[in-house]
């Protein structure tokens, strides 16, 4: 391996973890000081408007996959379930309830209490877990309503009277949004600041779908499910910040560099899949093992889309019209995240050429309405376009109560057999 | 003549079947799994060869399947029961195009396609209904036999309406039935009608065509495939070795690795 490999290959995964660490421990230093954070989901976060406040941004949803992947969610599953939530309900949601109720601990630091909450329809829990906060701490909520697409394949763009009007109709909240961000903060806007938030997102969009499209190299670079789950972390929580613009950065140059030098994964790549769903975080490592135990490597990932807030798509901001473009980036990120859970049969279908798809492994989540509720025809509609195998398993995003990993290794080491018997026959 | 085995290491019963190299059954056996998987599945092998009057030696290649495959000690290889009852299946029904696999705590609908491949296949998740287990249930409720379920069932005429889909709770309600004075062959009626429309269901998430072949232990009951047949609007093929579906794709596998090695290029694609 020479010197220039050995600095530049697994950078990615180094860093992220560091900055994702350095980012949690300035979440603990302003609880332990009191200041309280702006708190805002992935889609729509809208973390280049509320760093110019200096709110300290927190993202519940990572947090709460936090304590899966940390092996603690079921203390906090059960400890919001003794308070009265349902087991039916968004694990994401009761593992929040419960770091409230012990004062933002968490396995890995601390948050800060919310000062604000800021956040989108784009999913239909946010409104009522933003309501949680809002009778918890007796806080301002603030929801912006973002109008999805219309149907599948039926986005509207610049020049449509149906595009103008929806871009219209985001910018004035963001208008109303911005005195409630005062109020919070005790800050004045300075659109100056905002200009140099979206730059840095600039750059991280860019960057972003630039390494998605890499990993069509083959062997794949990444796999989209595990080491896609580090590059997300600082999509979200450090977008808009310099760090966070330089990190991506750097993550194109090692990607380009293991695609000029055919490096891939760890994975002896076999079978090249894409990922639909939110992955199985209580047993993370186990359940990608599942696939990469048979040479199956993720190369795609609705979930790098949706929950990177739609910026895959490399929208970028016109930093002379700051407000509105932001509102044009907010409708059209977020607009693109709703249509990578509703409507992802066309994306899917038309990157399984460029991509070398093999299989498309859909992973509905027990306790996520939104992602899962009709994923079972999105995948009738794609097995009718396109002749492409594809596995269907259930499990959660949170619950290790509802995961039967036995039952999971079946459908999966089955799947594989599939696809290694249709191999041989193109072979033959 | 080259032998080769399946095991299937199911949660209820292990199987085993040896065939020859012309894929016919030479032999077969059937145990309960219990506790001790490994031997309860070296317990079905030596009793295969013992049916089959044959020396372990001579078997020249054994894959595991079921639940228990990996407890195949002295197997060579594993194949998940999926793919292995689906080959099984077009074996028996080379018409074949779904398979409904009736298991004790599992029931699997599988597509497969004009060549023999699986297209989609589809299970129960993490709950029994729909499984051999309910009719466990029922069998322990009422007191009758697991044997003698489906001729009970038959007779029934008027069957009652079992809403619940928990095999636990399945218990209670054929209780509550019995209290109402409702006939025992009507219950057990209604409880294969449940039962059917469980794995129907199944079945047309996967997208039903003929030919439907039906396997699993649960097939040798008459009154399940009666249902099935209702529910479905054809009529499903069984085989008397419906049973041993899985071992018997297991065995098939291992065929087609001894075919390989002997003339490669020429055997059936195995796992």
């Amino acid at each position: 391996m020479t010197n220039q490999t050995e600095s530049i290959v697994g950078r990615g995964n180094k860093d992220g973890a560091m900055l994702f660490r350095k980012w949690f421990q300035e979440l603990t230093d302003f609880a332990e000081a009191g200041t309280p954070g702006a708190y805002v989901f992935v889609m729509g976060s809208l973390t280049e408007l509320l760093r110019t406040f200096d709110f300290p941004i927190v993202f519940p949803e990572i947090n709460s996959l936090q304590t899966a992947v940390r092996r603690a969610a079921d203390d906090y599953l059960n400890e919001a379930e003794d308070y009265g939530y349902s087991p039916d309900i968004c694990g994401y949601v009761k593992a929040d309830v419960t770091t409230q109720l012990r004062k933002g601990k968490l396995p890995m630091g601390r948050i800060p209490k919310p000062g604000v909450a800021v956040y989108t329809n784009a999913c239909n829990t946010y409104i009522k877990w933003a309501e949680i906060w809002e009778r918890m701490h007796g806080i301002d909520s603030f929801c912006l309503d973002v109008p999805g697409t219309r149907y599948e394949g039926g986005a509207t763009w610049h020049g449509d009277p149906v595009f103008e009007n929806d871009r219209k109709f985001v910018e004035a909240q963001l208008r109303e949004l911005i005195p409630v961000c005062e109020k919070a903060s005790g800050k004045k806007f300075d659109i100056d600041r905002l200009r140099e938030t979206m730059r840095h997102a600039n750059t991280m969009s860019r960057a972003w779908k630039r390494i998605i499209e890499l990993n069509q190299a083959t062997p794949s670079l990444f796999n989209a499910l595990s080491d896609g789950t580090i590059f997300l972390g600082v999509a979200n929580g450090l977008r808009g910040t310099e760090a966070g613009a330089q990190y991506f950065e750097d993550l194109v140059e090692e990607m380009e560099y293991k695609a000029a030098n055919g490096i891939g994964t760890l994975t002896d790549e076999q079978y090249r899949l894409v990922f639909v769903g939110v992955p199985c975080y209580p047993i993370f490592r186990r359940f990608t093992e599942l696939f990469t135990d048979w040479g199956g490597t993720f190369v795609n990932s609705t979930y790098l889309w949706f929950a990177s807030g739609g910026s895959n798509i490399g929208y970028e901001y016109d930093l002379d019209n700051p407000i509105e473009s932001l509102a044009e980036g907010l409708l059209i990120n977020v607009r693109d995240a709703m249509d990578s859970m509703f409507f992802p049969t066309e994306m899917l279908s038309n990157m399984i050429d460029d991509f070398q798809v093999d299989g498309v492994v859909y992973h509905p989540i027990k306790s996520c309405r939104t992602t899962s509720t009709g994923m079972a025809d999105n995948r009738r509609a794609l097995m009718e376009k396109r002749d492409v195998p594809s596995l269907f398993i259930e499990s959660d995003m949170m619950d290790k109560r509802v995961v039967s990993e036995a039952q999971m290794k079946n459908r999966v080491d089955a799947f594989f057999e599939g696809l290694a018997s249709r191999k041989s026959k193109v072979a033959v | 003549m080259a032998y080769a085995s399946g095991v299937d290491v199911g949660s209820t019963q292990t199987k085993a079947v040896v065939v020859d190299e012309d894929g016919h059954i030479v032999a077969r056996a059937l145990t309960d799994t219990g506790a001790n998987v490994v031997q309860a599945a070296e317990k079905a092998f030596g009793i295969a060869l013992k049916d089959g009057d044959l020396r372990e030696e001579e078997v020249e290649y054994v894959i595991g399947t079921g639940y228990g495959r990996y407890k195949v000690s002295f197997g060579n290889t594993q194949v998940t029961e999926i793919s292995c009852h689906a080959r099984g299946a077009v074996h028996m029904f080379p018409e074949t195009r779904t398979v409904i696999d009736m298991g004790g705590q599992d029931t699997k609908a599988i597509r497969v396609s004009e060549d023999g491949e699986i297209v989609d296949f589809c299970m129960n998740d993490k709950c029994a209904a729909g499984t051999g287990r309910f009719l466990g249930a029922a069998s322990s409720a009422l007191d009758i036999p697991l044997g003698e379920l489906g001729s009970t069932a038959l007779r029934g005429e008027r069957p009652v309406k079992i809403s619940t889909t928990c095999t636990v709770f399945a218990e209670s309600e054929v209780l509550s039935w019995l209290g109402k004075g409702k006939k025992i062959e009507d219950i057990l009626l209604g409880v294969h009608k449940s039962i059917a429309a469980r794995s129907t269901g199944l079945a047309r998430r996967v997208g039903v065509e003929e030919q439907v072949t039906f396997t699993g232990g649960v097939a040798k009951n008459e009154a399940m495939i009666d249902t099935l047949n209702e529910r479905l609007g054809v009529e499903v093929n069984v085989s008397d070795d419906s049973h041993f579906m899985g071992a018997l794709g297991a065995a098939l596998f291992g065929l087609d690795h001894i075919l390989a090695s002997r003339f490669p290029g020429k055997a059936k694609v195995a796992s």
